[in-house]
């Protein structure tokens, strides 16, 4: 069991916790991600660790409420107690002095990407942070990223916040000023493939990290797999960082997509005492004996009797 | 009772659940296990030879005629106690084991034309009536000698070295990555084969006995073994197991819906995926198609069946080749599995979503024999192709390069193995490995069988 130390609201849908976890608090490197099981009932769900805090034994990570399981964690309070992390996990980052290094950070892939340019920037290289949210409120971490930073470029889809425009705009913009040596990007996927494309239109190598679906984040079920140049490889081990230009991004896209069908399904389960129609029709009748028989919480009102012959 | 009438008595039948109801209950056990009256007439067949060769194939020597005359006598906690001499799980092995390639293979009845003494059902009758009974005696253990040895990973081989060793009067403290304690015997054996309560009054026995237990913790990556020798432990056993999947390599495997045995058993078993309750999401395929002729391919398929699916088996060789053991191909066929053996995928054919809809497989011959002995499959030219929404790829595992990558000057052999001498020790002394992790996809019986050798040569090096 690992407690929270502290929690945190970014915005709407992304919380930042702090939790106890001694061991990989000491063990973790730039780059490793956990796996966290909220509870028994809940799925083993892979996390970046924003920062890890060796005295304190506790780790941060930014979590954006998506499926049943990361909701479940935003709704801790602070002292409650997670069941399951386990960590480090994946193969660190490679630190040298490329020279200058963009790093490129969308949403909470700046938490990313915190603990890989902090390395970066301490092994001696010129950091340009370019970080982007569709609007302000979901660039996060802006003062920690500016520490360890040379430069920071905000960019924001609706200009709310830094300039307006993607990622990618402010990243051309370094490129185009100066010699760049290699490019880092960290966030939702189609923000690391045309970070990526850009790079390698100016021919500089460039990483992105990948966030596959998991189950145990140790080789063992190869749910993560993937193709890079050319060959199968595992996400878990092997990763999660690879050389962008060699990623298959379509068949990444589609395998994000796994349990797309299901996922859907299982939030608007979650979600029915709002999103229920009232009228007592075949469909809602046939949804509401699924949710008793999942022994969910279920509101009826008077106008909601079961029998549709009433 | 004379020999004679030992031998004309018939084979006892284990008693299963009706193949259509099975079918359909993912959690119920299929074999139902002997009576008491059953049990003590079959033990009568054993003809309790002076040089037992069951015993040679058995991989722990369990003394299988003294534990069944025991039984015939109707001693079932004596027997039961005969069991745990030698066998760390035996409620396991009587289980899982592939009792027609070990013990029975060498039954003094095949000579004569009979069946063997069903050494396994036997095994499983004695766990089972002493842990049902209440009066499970555990096994004395030595005064604590303080000495603090770690072990890699809580599967067979695992909990049987831990067993041992604590036996001995060692400290012992259990590393396991994953949440729960079990290895393979949670996240891939099946409930309808496996009980997850059997293994766990198992784990609870090593726990009375002073097993110390952590889960989620990696050794390597979360504690190294720098850290453990740090921390005062002497003597450390790797048993982590095969957990790599291998796939095939053919074009479109990586379409949505194929997925490696270890992931459809692991979301089953281990994360309870089909259990709405539960988070884990799983899609439940109609149309499966399960890849590979071993146990985990028979568990896959039996599992897809279990969640409504129309399920074809497809292995490249003829039925008499294939690994799983009898009894779970005959499972598989009375619970309606279709086999299409001689048939092996070439490629799959992808939806414009990326999900698989199709299979093309090369239709098989058997040519010469190869290195294993068996008649190698050979592509005739001809294929078919096969409408699916789910493949299983349950084509072997190997071992999982975790913990061998992890510890500096471990020397490995073919694909990540751990190199072992006859003691079970690698090239750093103070490292001891055993079971999948050597042997690369073995047996739950061999891997014990290691995680006892290795128990019984640190001992031997600590002691010194």
């Amino acid at each position: 069991m690992n407690k929270i130390i502290s929690k945190k609201q970014f915005s709407e849908k992304v919380f930042c916790i702090e939790v106890e976890a001694p061991l990989i608090a000491r063990s973790c490197r730039a780059g490793n991600f956990i796996i966290v099981r909220v509870d028994k009932n809940s799925e083993r769900v892979p996390y970046t660790i924003a920062k890890a805090d060796p005295e304190r034994g506790t780790l941060t990570m930014v979590i954006q409420e998506v499926g049943r399981s990361s909701t479940k964690l935003c709704d801790l309070k602070v002292g409650d107690e997670v069941a399951d992390i386990v960590g480090p996990l994946g193969t660190p980052s490679h630190i040298e002095n490329y020279g200058t290094v963009v790093c490129a950070g969308g949403g909470i892939g700046i938490a990313a990407i915190l603990p890989i340019l902090t390395a970066l920037k301490k092994a001696g290289n010129r950091v340009i942070s370019v970080l982007a949210g569709r609007t302000k409120e979901l660039v996060i971490m802006v003062d920690d990223v500016k520490e360890y930073s040379d430069e920071v470029i905000i960019m924001t889809d609706d200009g709310s916040y830094g300039e307006k425009g993607v990622v990618t705009v402010g990243v051309e913009k370094v490129i185009q000023r100066e010699h760049v040596d290699k490019v880092l990007a960290i966030g939702p996927p189609v923000m690391m493939k045309f970070t990526s494309l850009l790079a390698k239109k100016y021919g500089i190598p460039n990483d992105v990290s990948l966030n596959t679906i998991m189950v145990d984040g140790t080789g063992m079920c190869g749910a993560c797999r993937l193709t890079i140049g050319g060959k199968t490889r595992f996400v878990c081990i092997d990763g999660p960082e690879f050389n962008g230009d060699q990623v298959d991004w379509d068949e990444m896209f589609k395998r994000m997509g796994t349990f797309k069908n299901e996922e859907s399904l299982a939030n608007r389960l979650q979600n029915q005492d709002t999103l229920l129609p009232i009228r007592g029709r075949k469909t809602v009748r046939n949804v509401l004996w699924d949710l008793i028989r999942r022994r969910r919480r279920v509101l009826l009102l008077p106008s909601m009797r079961l029998n549709p012959r009433r | 009772m004379k020999p004679k009438e030992r031998v004309a008595i018939p084979r006892v039948k284990m008693p299963e659940l009706d193949a259509e109801y099975r079918a359909k209950t993912r959690l119920e056990e299929v074999n139902i296990g002997l009576t008491p009256e059953m049990a003590m007439q079959e033990a009568k067949r054993c003809l309790d030879c002076k040089k037992p060769s069951c015993v040679e194939g058995c991989p722990v020597n369990i003394q299988i005629p003294k534990f069944i005359k025991n039984i015939e006598r109707g001693n079932f906690l004596e027997a039961a106690r005969v069991l745990k001499e030698t066998s760390a799980l035996p409620a396991v092995c009587g289980r899982v084991c592939p009792q027609e390639k070990q013990c029975e293979s060498r039954c003094i009845h095949l000579k004569m034309k009979s069946p063997a003494v069903a050494i396994g059902y036997l095994e499983r009758f004695a766990a089972d009536y002493e842990r049902e009974s209440g009066q499970v005696a555990l096994p004395e253990v030595a005064p604590s000698n303080g000495i603090k040895v770690a072990v890699v990973g809580s599967g067979p081989s695992g909990l049987s070295f831990a067993g041992d060793m604590v036996k001995r009067g060692y400290e012992v403290y259990v590393f396991e990555a994953l949440h729960e304690i079990g290895g393979v015997l949670k996240y891939g054996i099946p409930e309808f084969r496996l009980p997850n309560k059997i293994v766990d009054v198992e784990i609870d026995n090593l726990r009375r006995l002073g097993v110390h237990f952590q889960t989620d913790t990696i050794i390597g990556k979360t504690i190294s073994i720098d850290e453990l020798k740090a921390k005062g432990f002497k003597g450390i056993f790797v048993g982590s197991g095969a957990g790599l999947p291998n796939f095939m390599g053919i074009p479109g495997e990586n379409a949505i819906n194929i997925l490696s045995s270890n992931e459809y058993l692991t979301r089953v078993n281990l994360m309870d995926a089909a259990n709405p309750d539960t988070d884990t999401p799983i899609i439940i395929g109609k149309k499966v198609l399960v890849i590979g002729g071993g146990n985990t391919a028979m568990d896959s398929c039996r599992t897809a069946k279990r969640l409504g699916a129309d399920v074809t088996l497809v292995y490249r060789r003829s039925e008499a080749e294939m690994p799983a053991r009898l009894e779970e191909v005959k499972h598989a066929k009375e619970e309606g599995i279709n086999f299409l053996t001689l048939h092996n995928p070439k490629e799959y054919k992808a939806d414009e979503n990326g999900r698989v809809c199709a299979a093309v497989l090369d239709v098989m011959e058997l040519g010469e024999p190869d290195a294993s002995g068996r008649r190698r499959p050979v592509e005739t030219g001809k294929t078919i192709t096969v409408d699916c929404d789910q493949v299983i790829v349950a084509v072997g595992v190997s071992p999982n390069p975790l913990v061998p990558k992890s510890v500096e000057g471990l020397e490995l052999g073919r694909k990540n193995t751990i190199v072992v001498n006859d003691n079970m020790q690698s090239s750093r002394p103070e490292i001891y490995a055993g079971g999948d992790i050597v042997r690369g996809g073995a047996t739950v019986i061999l891997a014990m069988g290691d995680g006892r050798r290795a128990a019984a040569s640190m001992a031997e090096q600590l002691k010194a």
